[in-house]
């Protein structure tokens, strides 16, 4: 009998495996396919002030492994999530979950991070500075002085673990992450997506009608793997690990390289009963590699 | 929703670059005609919808066009095959609307929707019509299945080469209680400007997840923003923005 359960910021969660935001919408549809309370937990939709439709069409492309996503924050806003959405929510599921909080001033990430605070449901709030398909979103998660301007204004008005979701499209992430421990997070998750684009052969433009998108997907699994790496030995707060996991191996993989849970992404878009999986075949895993108590894995490379 | 491995049954090219795919099933998964499915290929990662054509308690089949990588590699795949197939997507056709002599409109890869529609339409006493679109000869399928229904039945083609010349919205003019549509934008747009009639219409995309998580096949309504693959494929004909 293997241990998974793992502790984040004091909270304890039955497994590692957390769906990812953008990929599980909130919830409770995926509910009708299976269990979703057999996950650690999910991240929300990102989730903003007001209602967004999103980016033109097409927002969404193939790449090799992985899929380029420039969706643009469609979301209802914070007032009809919390009416509607988690009321929905609330009949399927039991446990806690991340919210996603998005924005595009240090105002608004604070304002809807507040107001996710509020809810019972929510366990944690993911202070998601890194979409890297809305206009002026990016300077928040490259910038290490605004990044951890949003974490502190964040942290003055709420009583949840706040983890900052860090975008790879910088210079130096460890950077980042250290700027924003010090504004006081409680955790760090990443990665997001990593800026990419195709071009259709036949029309010679773009596929994407913004011409650029994040890809994720295994295909950006090692990169993802690497800035763990580099984060979780440079902080001493939490990593949740994001970017390309598909096997319960490259959770074991992504907790050796420093991440105390995982979110799982692109892959609840092609296999809807991937968190199931994840969480059913973990425990062969770990007793395939000797690993009786997962939390002992963590950092280990 | 269910996820299968689906056994390839047959996979037959009927014109220059038009296939038809036989699927083993292990019970019905689509108690409404509309609903749609999702394979996954190997070596791609993203699923590719598709509609129907037909389908019984042990297999399905449908119509495809090669248009792309993905198409391309479904027409090399050979007969006993294993695909892994989400099975039972999107919300369906709604009879109850119909009236006694509703009209089928199907274009391209939305004919073959259109002879599964019939058929329930017919169970349920209706009277349907339909017209169906190709762009030439070499393209029309379900002809001989259509006819056998024994219904007011027109095939068009663009360019004549088979049928009636021109676009299935030529039989609009004929008296009909509903309106039932699958096919491109182009036509759907042009039969909603031509025809006041009430109906249903099912939307082509590209779809992201298939299931509703990706929000990347979103539209706008008139009763706001709705997942093509979730929330439809089928929508009604007065929502829907042009």
């Amino acid at each position: 009998m293997v241990n998974t359960k793992i502790s984040l910021c004091g909270e304890v969660l039955d497994n590692p495996i957390i769906a990812a935001a953008g990929t599980f919408h909130y919830g409770y549809e995926m509910a009708s396919l299976y269990d979703i309370n057999l996950l650690g937990s999910f991240s929300c939709k990102g989730t903003t002030l007001q209602p967004r439709f999103g980016n033109p069409s097409p927002r969404i492309a193939e790449g090799k492994d992985g899929v380029i996503i420039s969706i643009g924050l469609e979301n209802p806003g914070i007032d009809a999530v919390i009416q509607k959405e988690f009321p929905r929510l609330k009949k399927v599921y039991h446990k806690k979950i991340f919210a996603n909080c998005c924005g595009f001033s240090p105002e608004e990430f604070s304002e809807v991070a507040y107001r996710m605070d509020q809810e019972d449901i929510v366990g944690f709030l993911e202070i998601n500075i890194s979409c890297p398909n809305v206009k002026g979103a990016s300077r928040f998660s490259s910038d290490p002085a605004l990044a951890k301007e949003v974490t502190k204004r964040v942290k003055e008005r709420c009583h949840k673990p706040v983890f900052v979701k860090l975008s790879p499209n910088v210079t130096d992430i460890v950077s980042i992450a250290k700027a924003c421990e010090e504004g006081g997070a409680d955790g760090i998750s990443l990665i997001n997506c990593i800026h990419a684009m195709r071009i259709d052969l036949k029309s010679r433009k773009p596929v994407l009608a913004l011409k650029k998108g994040g890809l994720s997907g295994p295909a950006i699994f090692p990169i993802a793997l690497r800035m763990v790496y580099d984060v979780a030995h440079a902080v001493s707060i939490p990593v949740i690990g994001i970017g390309g996991i598909e096997t319960p191996e490259d959770v074991l993989e992504m907790m050796m390289a420093g991440a105390s849970a995982v979110e799982v992404g692109a892959m609840n878009l092609v296999d809807p009963y991937i968190g199931k999986k994840l969480v059913l075949g973990l425990p062969e895993a770990m007793e395939r590699y000797h690993i009786s108590d997962l939390s002992s894995i963590i950092g280990v490379a | 929703m269910k996820e299968e491995t689906c056994v390839i049954l047959e996979n037959v090219r009927l014109s220059e670059n038009t296939y038809r795919m036989k699927l083993s099933q292990q019970e019905e998964n689509f108690p409404r005609p509309g609903m749609f499915f999702a394979l996954r290929l190997p070596s791609f990662f993203l699923r590719r919808p598709f509609s129907l054509w037909q389908h019984d308690e042990s297999s399905f089949s449908f119509v495809y066009k090669v248009v792309g990588k993905g198409t391309e590699a479904m027409s090399h795949m050979s007969k006993g095959d294993a695909l892994d197939v989400l099975l039972g997507l999107g919300n369906g056709y709604c009879l109850a609307k119909s009236g006694d002599y509703p009209l089928l409109i199907g274009g391209g890869s939305g004919v073959g929707v259109m002879y599964d529609l019939a058929r329930y339409l017919l169970q349920e006493g209706k009277h349907p019509q339909i017209a169906v679109g190709f762009n030439r000869k070499e393209e029309v399928y379900a002809e001989k299945e259509f006819r056998s229904l024994n219904l007011p039945f027109r095939l068009f083609t663009v360019d004549g080469s088979a049928g009636e010349k021109g676009f299935p919205t030529l039989a609009l003019s004929s008296s009909h209680s509903y309106l039932y549509a699958c096919g491109p934008l182009s036509l759907l747009k042009a039969i909603a400007e031509t025809d006041l009639t009430p109906g249903q219409f099912s939307l082509e995309c590209h779809m992201g997840c298939g299931y509703g998580c990706c929000m990347g096949c979103t539209i706008k309504t008139k009763l706001g923003p709705r997942r093509v693959c979730k929330d439809g494929p089928v929508f009604e004909k007065e929502n829907l923005l042009w």
